[in-house]
């Protein structure tokens, strides 16, 4: 698997850490009820196909939104969180 | 049926001519009183206690493969009772008793080898966590015993103890653990159920779950609709997509995980051993090739085979604790989808749909759990009441924060 890097260009996927789904990006509001928080913590689509997930470059320091497919390991995007 | 000594030597003088399959091939019927989504491991254990410890077989196992073609035919075998959490420590001692007698229960040989696991450990903090979880497994009953770097070195002379980097410091030893044969674990339960007039149903993918005024009525399938009372979803690592048909979103991510193995060789490994300071664990299988693996590839993925990386990775610390292994070729690797659940602890419970069930969250770790896990799966659906060691497998866990996390590394799927 290799992800282009807005920043680097294509590297391997030995350069960077996953962190999960990018509905973490998704924050509740602080005083939301209990249950939302619960969803956006635990709860997941966790599609068989094309997903959105948030990935670190180690190398410098960006975090990226990555568009791919969980069965073939295509990947198909990745932009820079701003 | 019966398996026997004595039925193996007759049929060897008689040209093994008199054996029959190992359970029929039912056409599905159109209602059941209990349906099983998932032929794995966890779906044909929990087909067989209904049978046995509730009387209940008006039974389906539905499968969309063929039986054994998921997880429980893909993992490496190790089975286990070294946990430290309530919750789970007396789930899995409950599920080794269950596999200390499961050959006779089932009639058949499943391979059970108690040949003994040794977690080892690398500095003065591991082992302060070691000898610390193997006190709660003696608390809980089961057997450990903390290994200084001698006992180590005595029992297993063939690792690297002249490194300065990771330098190994002893061992936890639980005598108890091993391995068994996989497929032959889903075999001899699957031939159990079927005895007891369980139909298995291979071939036979769920596509939808039909509910009626919050009550599941059944299935619709590639084989047509089928009829239940109850339904009870075991799909592992596609547990997601099974209860997306309910309308539900599960706590659940669905990683791979790889595994290995050699060319055949002569006895050398006798254990199971798992490095300490790297992603490596292995065994040798009874045809004789090492089997081990390591970790998760740590995102998110329905891939069954794995990537290059996480292969190098295991292969580097396997060479690192035991440098002789380089001399074997690797014959196949693969991979395996893993039903992640943010604390890495399983979810046996009833659902807020009367009627349906839910039993996934099992990590890499279900192997082991199979015959508690279907034990426990069969009282709830039996009963209605949660097993007591599965008590805390509670779905809702998650809302209440009430976590099982074992190894203490935080409220996310991958890093369990
Ligand atoms: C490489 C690897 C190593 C492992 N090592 C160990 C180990 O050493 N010790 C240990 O304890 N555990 C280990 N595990 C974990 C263990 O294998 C799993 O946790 C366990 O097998 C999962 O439960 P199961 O057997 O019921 O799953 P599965 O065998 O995957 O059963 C689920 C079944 O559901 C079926 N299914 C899915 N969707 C549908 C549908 N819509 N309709 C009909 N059927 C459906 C699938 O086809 C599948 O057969 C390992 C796993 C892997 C991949
Ligand atoms: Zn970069």
């Amino acid at each position: 698997m290799r992800i282009s890097c807005p920043c680097c260009g294509p590297r391997d996927r030995r350069e960077f850490t996953y962190l999960g789904a990018a509905a973490y990006l998704d924050r509740p509001d602080p005083d939301a009820p209990a249950p939302e928080w619960d969803a956006y913590l635990h709860l997941r689509d966790n599609p068989a196909g094309r997903t959105r997930d948030l990935w670190y470059h180690d190398a410098c320091g960006s975090w990226i939104v990555v568009t791919r497919d969980t069965v073939t390991h295509a990947v198909l995007a990745a932009e820079a969180l701003a | 049926m019966r398996y026997s000594g004595f039925r193996v030597f007759a049929q060897g003088l008689t040209g093994n001519r008199g054996w029959r399959p190992a359970w029929r091939k039912p056409a599905p019927r159109d209602a059941y009183d209990v349906v099983i989504i998932g032929g794995g491991g966890h779906g044909l254990a929990t087909a067989w206690y209904l049978a046995k410890n509730h009387g209940i077989t008006n039974v389906a196992v539905l499968e969309k493969g063929y039986l054994g073609s998921g997880n429980i035919g893909r993992n490496t075998t190790i089975v286990r009772a070294n946990y430290f959490l309530p919750g789970n420590s007396e789930f899995y001692s409950h599920s080794l008793k269950l596999w200390e007698g499961l050959e006779r229960a089932l009639n058949y040989n499943v391979m059970h080898s108690r040949r003994g696991l040794i977690n080892l450990f690398h500095s003065d903090a591991q082992r302060d966590a070691f000898a610390r979880r193997g006190n709660a497994m003696l608390a809980q009953g089961d057997d450990a015993v903390l290994l200084n770097r001698a006992d180590v070195r005595r029992m297993l002379p063939y690792l690297d103890f002249e490194q300065a980097r990771f330098p190994i410091h002893g061992g936890l030893y639980h005598p108890r653990g091993g391995t068994a044969r996989h497929d032959a674990v889903a075999w001899g339960y699957a031939r159990a159920a079927d005895r007891r007039g369980v139909d298995l149903i291979e071939n036979c993918e769920v596509t939808g779950i039909d509910v009626e005024n919050g009550r599941v009525t059944g299935v619709q399938t590639s084989r047509g609709p089928i009829r239940a009372r109850q339904v009870a979803l075991v799909a592992a690592g596609r547990s997601s997509q099974v209860a997306a048909m309910a309308g539900m979103r599960l706590p659940i991510e669905s990683h791979v995980l790889q595994a290995f193995v050699t060319e055949g060789l002569k006895p050398v490994i006798d254990h199971v051993i798992s490095f300490g300071m790297g992603h490596f664990y292995i065994s040798q299988s009874d045809k004789g090739g090492l089997v081990f693996g390591g970790d998760l590839d740590f995102h998110a993925s329905y891939g069954a085979r794995g990537n290059l990386p996480m292969a190098e990775h295991v292969m580097e610390a396997g060479m690192t604790l035991m440098p002789m292994i380089g001399r074997a070729r690797v014959l196949r690797s693969w991979g395996g989808i893993m039903d992640m659940s943010p604390d890495g602890s399983p979810i046996i419970d009833r659902t807020h749909i009367d009627g349906l069930f839910v039993n996934c969250g099992w990590n890499y770790g279900g192997f082991k759990a199979v015959p508690a896990s279907g034990w426990c799966l069969a009282h709830l659906v039996a009963t209605g009441q949660p097993h007591p060691v599965a008590a805390r497998f509670r779905l809702d866990r998650f809302a209440t924060g009430h976590l099982l996390d074992e190894e203490g590394t935080g409220s996310q799927h991958n890093l369990h």
